[in-house]
This record gives C-alpha cells, sequence and structure tokens, in this order.
C-alpha cells in the first residue's frame, strides 16, 4: 500500500553499531542549554555518543534504579545519597552548582527580595497568600523548595489549591504557568536566563548560599545491573569532573552569565 | 462437469418460525429435474422464504429438506436474488470471485468468464465496476455470475421486480437461455404475466402454505383453489380481506368454515 | 496576536531553511507513526472483521474492551510499555526502552484498538447487505474476510487515518518510552513539548503549524486517492 511506500524511502537514523551511553539526568539542566554545548566535546575526544533522557529528579532517580540509563546526573544530594548506599549507583562524584532564585510579578505583591534572604521572602509569600506556583512534580527544584518551607516553618502543602499551586510540570511549564497567572516561584537559574515567556515576571531573589544547587553524577552499579556500560560511563565521568570538563562547564554562559560553576574535587 | 444428478430436491412437513411467528407452515414437496417452476402468491406470502429454505440459506426449524444426491448439493445449485449485490470490483472479477470460491483453475476461469458475458450480453462491460452498470445489467451480470458455476439448479428471488418492462425481458431471455442450456429453473414472482411466460409448473403460496401445484397451463385456465383464483384475477388483496371478515374463511388455507 | 504571527514566522523559517534537526525530526515522526499504523492495520483489519463475522463466548466483553481502548490516555500506555522494556521489566533483556521500536511498539497499542473498532463496525454493515449473496455463492464468513476487506476499503481508508491521527498526534506515550533523546527518539509532538517547556511558545506553535500541515497533506492524499477510485467503483 501506499502507506509502506512511504516507509520504504524514510531514512533510518541512529545505526544500531555506534557506541552511546544513555545519561539520565533533570530537564533543567537540559533545558539550560549546557549539554548542546559541552556534550559535543566529550563526544569529539571520546567518540562515545551521550543519549540525555530529561525528567524530574524523582522519575530520574527511578530510571538510572531499574538499570535504564547508564548515568545519572541530578541535583538532590539526599536522593543521590541514597541511590549510592542502596547498591543502586557506584559513588556520587561532585560536578559543579548553580543556584536557584525566586522570581515573581513586577508589583512585587508580597514585597520580597529587599533583604536578599529567601527565608524573609518565603514567609513573606506564606504572610501575605500571594500565589506561589510550586513544580509539584518531586523533582530536584521541587525537594528544594519543600526543604526551604520546611526552613521557615510552614506547611504550605494545607494551603495547596489557594494561594499555592502544585503544577505537577517541568521548571519551562511552571514558569509559563507563573508568567501567566502572575505568580511566584522558585527557578534554577540556566532555565530562567533561557526563558523567553517572561511576561509580567522578574527575578526578585538571588544569591543566598541556602539557594545554591549540587549537581552529582553517578555510574549505575553494572553489579546490579551486567548490561550498565560501566567503561563508557567512567569515562563520561573521568571527563565531566576532569580539567576539560571542568573547563567546558565554567566557559558556558547565558546571555553573558556564567550559569554553572564547577566543583568537582581534584 | 456435473456428475450426479442432485435433483430430485424433497421438503417435507417444513416449517420456519421467526420472531414467535410461522412464517412457512407445513409445506411438503418435491422438484423434479427439467421443468421451470414460478412461485406465485400475493406479498408476504412467504415465497422468499420458501426458495432460501430450498437452498438453503436458513436451516426449517421443523421438517426436512433433502437432495437426492446430498454430496456437492451446495455445489451445484446457485441464487439470484431481487437486487443484486455486486462485490466493488469489475465485472469481470466479479464472476471470477465466484469461480475461485469453487477452486476452478485460473485458465478454467478465464474462458468461463468470456463465455458467460458473451451469452449474457455484457462482454463490452467486462473490466467496468460492476457498480456503475444500469440494475438491469446489473441483473444480468448476477445471471451470468450464477451460470458460470453451471448449477443444476438455479434459484431466483424475484430477479426483475426492480426493473423496467426491458430490462426485464433482456433477463427472461437469459433465464430462459440458461434452462435451455440444462439449467432447472425456480424462481419466484408477484408478476402474473412473468409466470405466465416463464412457467411449466406454477406453486401458489398464500400465508406460508401452498394452496395449488399445478401445470402452468390447468392453473392459469382454471385454477382449483379459490384464492389462486382470486390472485389470478388480479384481486386478491381486497378479496382476502372482504370474504375474511363476510364469510369467516380462513385466508390462510382458503378453507371456508 | 504576535505569538500566533510569531509561530507562522517560525514556521516558515525552519521549513524554508530546510533545517536539518526539523528534517529529521520529521523523518522520525513519519517513520513511527507509519510504522506503527501498517502493525495496526495488520492487526486491526483482521481482528475487527473476525469481531464483525463471528459469535464467540466472550464476544460481547471484547468488543466493549476494544471500544473502550480507544478511549486509553496515551500516558497510561506510554507507561505500561515503559514497564515492561525497562531493564528491571519482562522484555527489558531486548534493550528496546528509548529507542524509536519502543515508540513504534506504544504507538501499535494506541491506534489497534482505534483500527479494530472501526473495522468491526464497516464489516457489520457491510456483511449486513452480503451475507446471502456470499454464503449463497459459497463464502462463509471465513472466506468472506477479504472480500468484505476490500469492498469496504474506502470507509477503511479513513479508520486508517483516524488511527494515523492518533499516532501523530500523541506525545504522552512517546515521551515516556521514547526519552525525547536528540538525534535518536525526538519527534514532533516530544519536539513541541520541549520548546514550550522552554517557553519558546513561538517556536513550539511553529512546529504545530509544521505537524498540522503534514498532517493535512497526507489525510488530503489519502481522501484524493479514494475520492477518484470511488467514483470509479461507486
Amino acid at each position: 500500500m501506499a502507506l509502506l511506500g512511504i516507509l520504504s524511502t524514510v531514512p533510518v537514523p541512529a545505526g544500531a553499531a555506534e557506541k552511546f551511553i544513555t545519561l539520565v539526568g533533570t530537564t533543567s539542566t537540559d533545558n539550560s542549554g549546557l549539554y548542546g554545548k559541552i556534550l559535543p566535546l566529550f563526544i569529539a575526544r571520546t567518540g562515545i555518543q551521550v543519549r540525555v533522557v530529561s525528567v524530574g529528579t524523582g522519575r530520574a532517580v527511578n530510571i538510572a534504579r531499574n538499570g535504564d540509563a547508564d548515568v545519572l546526573l541530578v541535583h538532590h544530594r539526599p536522593s543521590e545519597e541514597k541511590f549510592v548506599a542502596d547498591g543502586f549507583g557506584v559513588k556520587r562524584f561532585d560536578v559543579m552548582y548553580n543556584d536557584f532564585i525566586i522570581v515573581g510579578p513586577e508589583n512585587n505583591p508580597a514585597g520580597i527580595g529587599n533583604k536578599k534572604s529567601v527565608a524573609d521572602a518565603m514567609s513573606r509569600i506564606a504572610g501575605t497568600k500571594s500565589a506561589f506556583i510550586s513544580r509539584g512534580d518531586d523533582s530536584g527544584t521541587h525537594k528544594k523548595e519543600l526543604s526551604l518551607w520546611r526552613m521557615v516553618g510552614i506547611d504550605a502543602a494545607k494551603d495547596s489549591g489557594t494561594w499555592y499551586r502544585e503544577a505537577g510540570a517541568g521548571m519551562g511549564a511552571t514558569l509559563n504557568t507563573a508568567a501567566a497567572m502572575p505568580a511566584y516561584t522558585l527557578s534554577d537559574r540556566g532555565t530562567w536566563l533561557k526563558f523567553e515567556n517572561r511576561g509580567g515576571l522578574r527575578l526578585l531573589v538571588d544569591n543566598d548560599p541556602l539557594l545554591f544547587n549540587y549537581y552529582g553524577v553517578i555510574l549505575i552499579n553494572p553489579a546490579r545491573h551486567p548490561h550498565i556500560k560501566a567503561k563508557m560511563g567512567q569515562a563520561f565521568i573521568d571527563w565531566i569532573t576532569g580539567p576539560e570538563g571542568q573547563a567546558a562547564i565554567a566557559a558556558y554562559k547565558i546571555k553573558g552569565r556564567q550559569a554553572f560553576f564547577p566543583n568537582a574535587k581534584k | 462437469m456435473s456428475t450426479q444428478q442432485i435433483l430430485p430436491l424433497e421438503l417435507d412437513g417444513v416449517c420456519f418460525e421467526a420472531g414467535g411467528n410461522q412464517l412457512i407452515k407445513d409445506i411438503s414437496c418435491r422438484f423434479e429435474s427439467d421443468r421451470r417452476t414460478v412461485i406465485i402468491g400475493p406479498n408476504g406470502a412467504g415465497k422468499s422464504l420458501f426458495l432460501r429454505l430450498c437452498h438453503g440459506l436458513i436451516q426449517p426449524s421443523k421438517g426436512s429438506v433433502r437432495w437426492q444426491q446430498k454430496a456437492g448439493a451446495a455445489e451445484h445449485q446457485a441464487m439470484v436474488f431481487q437486487r443484486p449485490v455486486m462485490l466493488r470490483r469489475s465485472v469481470a472479477a466479479n464472476i471470477d470471485y465466484a469461480l475461485k470460491l469453487r477452486h476452478i483453475p485460473r485458465p478454467e476461469r478465464a474462458a468461463t468468464i468470456e463465455r458467460v458475458l458473451q451469452q449474457t450480453g455484457l462482454n463490452r462491460f467486462a473490466d467496468q465496476p460492476a457498480r456503475v452498470l444500469s440494475i438491469g445489467e446489473q441483473q444480468k451480470l448476477a445471471l451470468a455470475r450464477a451460470w458460470s458455476l453451471e448449477p443444476q439448479v438455479l434459484f431466483l428471488d424475484e430477479p426483475t421486480a426492480s426493473l423496467d418492462p426491458a430490462a426485464t425481458h433482456g433477463v427472461e431471455e437469459i433465464i430462459q437461455a440458461i434452462h435451455d442450456a440444462g439449467t432447472r429453473i425456480i424462481m419466484t414472482t408477484h408478476d402474473l404475466g412473468q409466470a405466465r411466460r416463464m412457467a411449466d409448473e406454477v406453486i401458489f403460496i398464500n400465508r406460508g402454505r401452498i394452496l395449488e401445484t399445478a401445470l402452468a397451463t390447468q392453473f392459469f385456465e382454471a385454477p382449483k383453489n379459490d384464492l389462486a383464483q382470486a390472485f389470478v384475477q388480479g384481486e386478491l388483496l381486497w378479496w382476502h380481506k372482504g370474504k375474511d371478515n363476510r364469510k369467516k374463511q380462513n385466508p390462510s388455507t382458503g378453507e371456508s368454515s | 496576536m504576535t505569538d500566533f504571527s510569531e509561530a507562522f514566522a517560525a514556521a516558515l523559517s525552519l521549513v524554508l531553511g530546510l533545517d536539518r534537526s526539523l528534517t529529521e525530526i520529521v523523518a522520525l515522526s513519519l517513520r513511527v507513526s507509519l510504522t506503527a499504523v501498517a502493525i495496526a492495520a495488520l492487526i486491526g483489519l483482521p481482528v475487527g472483521a473476525a469481531l464483525a463475522l463471528f459469535r464467540f463466548r466472550g464476544r460481547f466483553f471484547l468488543v466493549v474492551t476494544i471500544n473502550a481502548l480507544m478511549g486509553m490516555p496515551p500516558v497510561v500506555v506510554g507507561l505500561i510499555v515503559y514497564l515492561l522494556l525497562s531493564r528491571a521489566g519482562p522484555f527489558g533483556v531486548f534493550g528496546l526502552l528509548f529507542t524509536p521500536s519502543a515508540m513504534i511498539i506504544a504507538q501499535v497499542l494506541l491506534v489497534t484498538p482505534i483500527i479494530a473498532a472501526l473495522t468491526r463496525q464497516v464489516i457489520e454493515d457491510l456483511w449486513i447487505e452480503y451475507e446471502e449473496q456470499l454464503r449463497s455463492l459459497g463464502a462463509g464468513p471465513g472466506r468472506a474476510v477479504p472480500a468484505l476487506l476490500w469492498d469496504g476499503r474506502f470507509t477503511l481508508i479513513t479508520a486508517i487515518l483516524a488511527g494515523f491521527g492518533r499516532a501523530s498526534a500523541e506525545v504522552g506515550a512517546v515521551m515516556i518510552v521514547g526519552g525525547n533523546i536528540d538525534h535518536v527518539t525526538r519527534v514532533m509532538t516530544t519536539s513541541i513539548a520541549l520548546e514550550v517547556s522552554k517557553g519558546n511558545l513561538a517556536l513550539a506553535l511553529g512546529l504545530g503549524i509544521i505537524l498540522l500541515v503534514l498532517s493535512a497533506g497526507i489525510n488530503a492524499g489519502a481522501y484524493l486517492i479514494q475520492h477518484s477510485t470511488r467514483r470509479w467503483h461507486a
């Protein structure tokens, strides 16, 4: 039939023979554009392709736990340490950090940002019941946000559906929602810098050390999943924590601003 | 190609019931070979059901339908319906399909198709889609398709009911030709003129019962049954209703009470 | 609205520039969805025809189930296929997760019920018209299937197009089982979702316009074939 005719003319990409590893990481890293800049350098050096699957931290850990990826690169230290402790990962290596920011409506109804303190900002938002969009998707950013609420002693979840809204979506989608409402939200800086649909949102709080966000990279344990490409995966980890990878991370800029800060131990 | 005669066909105490209604009531009869039998009767008399029971499209709820030669009986009969059902393919391919179902080898099929199209005057349409033919031509094609199977018995259910006089004439000619070539014809009609033209033998049915079986000449000159008489005179319907009330006649049997 | 004009501009520049990653994404989308629809048709047409013609125990249950499966959310299908193909799942050893094959499998599951259910309806209606004639010619339900499928071809093309519509439009299943990996499993719909998540609404809408045009092209082609041959075949 006609369908089969069309099929046969479609080129078949992705030769099965090529060398590749599967990296599962967070959407925010991918959306920031970092991979697009640094991975070609690794591929050029080693000839190993990197297939990036980007999901929230929760699902990333789940995919890694099932052995459906070779390397995990996320930013939620407790999850990462538990992952290694449970025997799913070989070892956690520091890679880099970036920082979270709080963005919100132009008119800033909660009046945050004067004191540069994230704790102060969170309290004010809750105190004025100003609209706040949470990722609500069990991602690293979501977990970070929950820890901030805990820190200031506010149980935001009990107000879910009123001023506190859980989007259940990725960073970009959450920023879209925040821009449309408008509302406050916690974002990683990389996604925010790249984000095109800001509407009436602006950056209100940043540079509080509490907002720093550390990334770790872990090789999935081949003892647990024998099909893991341990050698190539380790080669990637060695590269990204080594001088060339670290320099590439430092050199990556979004709109003229460094987005990630390498911190691998020498 | 036909080996043994499947006829005669014998119906013994055949009843047919649907939805709690007895539509065919205790019919017994016998079809010998080499005749044209026309089954007549008013609308709703059960003519079509009777034909379908004979052809085996439906099974009697009581009684039996028996061919003398049971083996191959299904293979040696064919039926043409009031409204021809043509497959969405060419005229020739419609015949080819029927022949394929009988496992006829390809070269033989091609020869047969050519012959029956010639005999029915449809050869110039061979490669045309069957469904764009006029209804009259489609009915001729249905006859050609049935004929290609070289049946010993051909059932025809009101084959000209949807046709104009010219097409009717053409169809009757083909039926006659099929008969002349050695096929037993059993057909229904409510057209008395057609019955006169086509019948060697007439079976008159009303309300699911055979009221009279006679040679055509006898039947049309002097029907024994008075309902048949009324039908022949073209007055059954109103007669039917009126007599029902006045004479308390049982209309399904015509017997006076 | 500026978003719409920007979207059209984005779509136009992508198409005119013959953007290489765009052609790659379009080719993969077509390959995945058309393969899935072809496989689904190979399964759905005979299954649908069998459901129309044969009476057996459990037929009612099967018909209702297949009709219900037409409304299955793609995400759920994706999740099921993910669990099956995951290394931790029963078919993990094949290593199919995050490959185009996984996406095809998921879409086959999405599309087959649509084709089977619509085929059943079409063939059931045709059988009412054809049954006596075909049985008189000596074709019982089993032997009638090919003839009925062929005679229902014009309506069945619409059923297959409906399946293609579902396959090419869905994002939930291919996102989960494909992983939206650049150059490997990224298709039109997952690209659109990605661009939305980056806030590139104009680009996302532009991709959507291209998808719409592609889909319209395929449907127009099918319609023209259908129309020209149908006139011929009444």
